[in-house]
């Protein structure tokens, strides 16, 4: 398990994403509600890129005619063919078991604890100048993979 | 000579070690003069008032050689399918018959005045009653609706569903609207009060085209297309979330052919992944939902020349379960008994074709 240093916390603002390349593989970053999630940047359906597609919320019924809205900015559509995934989780919505996406944990630490962290070692990730010069008084999102 | 008489008494039933349920039999009203015992006076006088000499809707015209087989034509100009005693010689003991369901195709349907309609549906009902379920117990019969009125419609159910004779509800498959619409709730909501199916049948009102794209030429054309229509009223029925409206309903499809099913399933379910927030109460597959809530009867057959293409549908229908035995009399698909039935299937299959599915489906026992 290797830790990526992707983005800064206040470059992906809550209710938007960012998408990055890391070893190989492009990985859609979320910020929603100021908690950070990441899912692979590739649709297990046909290949597409995912990420880009429209984010919404989750929407069922008990019966025709009444609407559930829920999790609103956690569902995101396959931009191909408007398949469900959820964001938190990498699971489709008709089919969570096999069919889902890969999800990676992203967390927030701060840029003095990361600075501190002896023994963690840090990869370089997409920003590679800010990897070596992280600010003390930042957060930032850093991926485990 | 003994071998004769082994082949006559060979019919299906026997073959199959089972007895037979008929999931499509055609009862005729004689003339409109049979249901006057049952309408009301001021209906029976509007009738001959206003000269009115039948509602036979023509669905089967008399000079088609699909429309009749020719030993069910009556010598006395009748309607065949109209005489109990001919019916019982041609169906009901060639076959070993245990049930047979009859399904009256009389257009009240088409009637524009829905208070008449609804009167002429009644009538029918209490003829079907008195001349073939108080006469025959092995007959079944689906209550006749003026679905025009869904409401009015709903009444006659109530009136008639605790009747042990009446086993389904009869609608007719080119509605004045998709059969999903709330509008039909009411229907549902008192046939699945009732424990009684839903059997849409081929035929129906007159004022769409009965083709998507327009009216067609020939009777070859509107006979063919019926299918279309069955396809258009399922994709209606699931995707209304009728079944999760209404989760005991149960729906069988007459004279609708089914061999296009898989197709539609398969179609269905591809994009209902992609779409279904449009149709939130749907949460599982389309197809899952049809092979527990449709059935389809095996007449007429849409035969491919090579038989196993049969059994290769059932397999991609995923279902044993689906199909129901029915002759469609007296309506002429085949000559001999046993090409009612596709050839060759495995005897297990064949015994739930012949009655076994029927037997779950419309809870006979």
């Amino acid at each position: 398990m290797k830790k990526y240093f992707v983005a800064t916390v206040d470059e992906i603002p809550p209710g938007h994403r960012k998408i990055i390349s890391i070893a190989g593989r492009s990985i859609g970053i979320f910020n929603i509600n100021g908690e950070f999630f990441a899912i692979r940047n590739r649709c297990p359906h046909g290949g597409a890129p995912l990420c880009e597609g429209e984010l919404s919320g989750f929407v069922h019924s008990p019966v025709p005619g009444e609407y559930t809205y829920t999790r609103k900015g956690e569902i995101i559509r396959c931009p191909w063919h408007q398949w469900e995934f959820d964001v938190k989780t990498g699971q489709s919505w008709f089919d969570p078991v096999k069919t889902r996406v890969r999800s990676y944990d992203a967390k927030v630490e701060q840029g003095c604890a990361i600075a501190e962290s002896t023994g963690t070692k840090l990869e370089e990730g997409p920003h590679v100048a800010e990897t070596f010069h992280v600010s003390l008084d930042k957060d930032y999102v850093v991926l485990e993979m | 000579m003994d071998d004769a008489i082994t082949l006559e008494k060979e019919t299906l039933g026997n073959r199959a070690k089972t007895a037979v349920i008929d999931c499509d039999v055609h009862n005729a009203v004689p003339s409109i003069q049979a249901l006057f015992p049952y309408l009301p006076d001021r209906w029976r006088d509007y009738v001959v008032e206003h000269g009115i000499k039948s509602l036979e809707p023509n669905y089967y015209p008399r000079g088609s050689s699909l429309s009749a087989r020719p030993d069910s034509v009556l010598p006395n100009g009748d309607p065949p399918g109209s005489d109990l005693e001919v019916l019982q010689r041609q169906v009901l003991e060639p076959w070993n018959m245990e049930y047979a369901i009859l399904n009256c195709l009389y257009g009240v349907q088409m009637i524009h005045n829905e208070d008449w309609a609804a009167a002429m549906a009644r009538a029918v009902n209490d003829w079907q009653i008195a001349e073939w379920l108080d006469k025959e117990p092995r007959l079944r019969a689906s209550i006749v609706v003026a679905s025009q009125n869904p409401e009015q419609a709903a009444e006659e159910i109530h009136r008639l569903g605790k009747h042990p004779g009446f086993v389904q509800v009869l609608l007719m498959v080119r509605s004045e609207m998709l059969y999903g619409k709330k509008h039909f709730w009411p229907i549902y909501e008192a046939a699945q009060q009732y424990g009684l199916v839903i059997g849409i049948h081929a035929g129906g009102v007159t004022g769409y085209p009965t083709m998507p794209v327009g009216w067609p030429s020939y009777y070859l054309e509107d006979y063919v297309s019926q299918s279309q229509a069955f396809q258009s009223q399922i994709v209606s029925l699931v995707c209304e979330g009728t079944f999760q409206k209404f989760p005991r309903l149960r729906v069988a499809l007459l004279e609708s052919g089914f061999t296009w099913m898989p197709a539609l399933m398969w179609r269905l379910d591809k994009n209902w992944k992609g779409l279904r927030r449009e149709i939130p109460w749907v949460d599982r597959l389309p197809s899952e939902i049809i092979r527990e809530h449709f059935r389809l009867t095996i007449q007429p057959l849409d035969e491919s020349p090579k038989p196993e293409h049969l059994l290769q549908t059932m397999e991609q229908m995923r279902s044993q379960d689906m199909l129901l035995f029915s002759t469609d009399y007296p309506h002429w698909h085949f000559d001999e008994k046993e090409e009612a039935l596709p050839a060759n299937l495995p005897p297990s299959l064949e015994k739930k074709i012949l009655s076994e599915n029927a037997r779950s489906f419309y809870r006979f026992d």
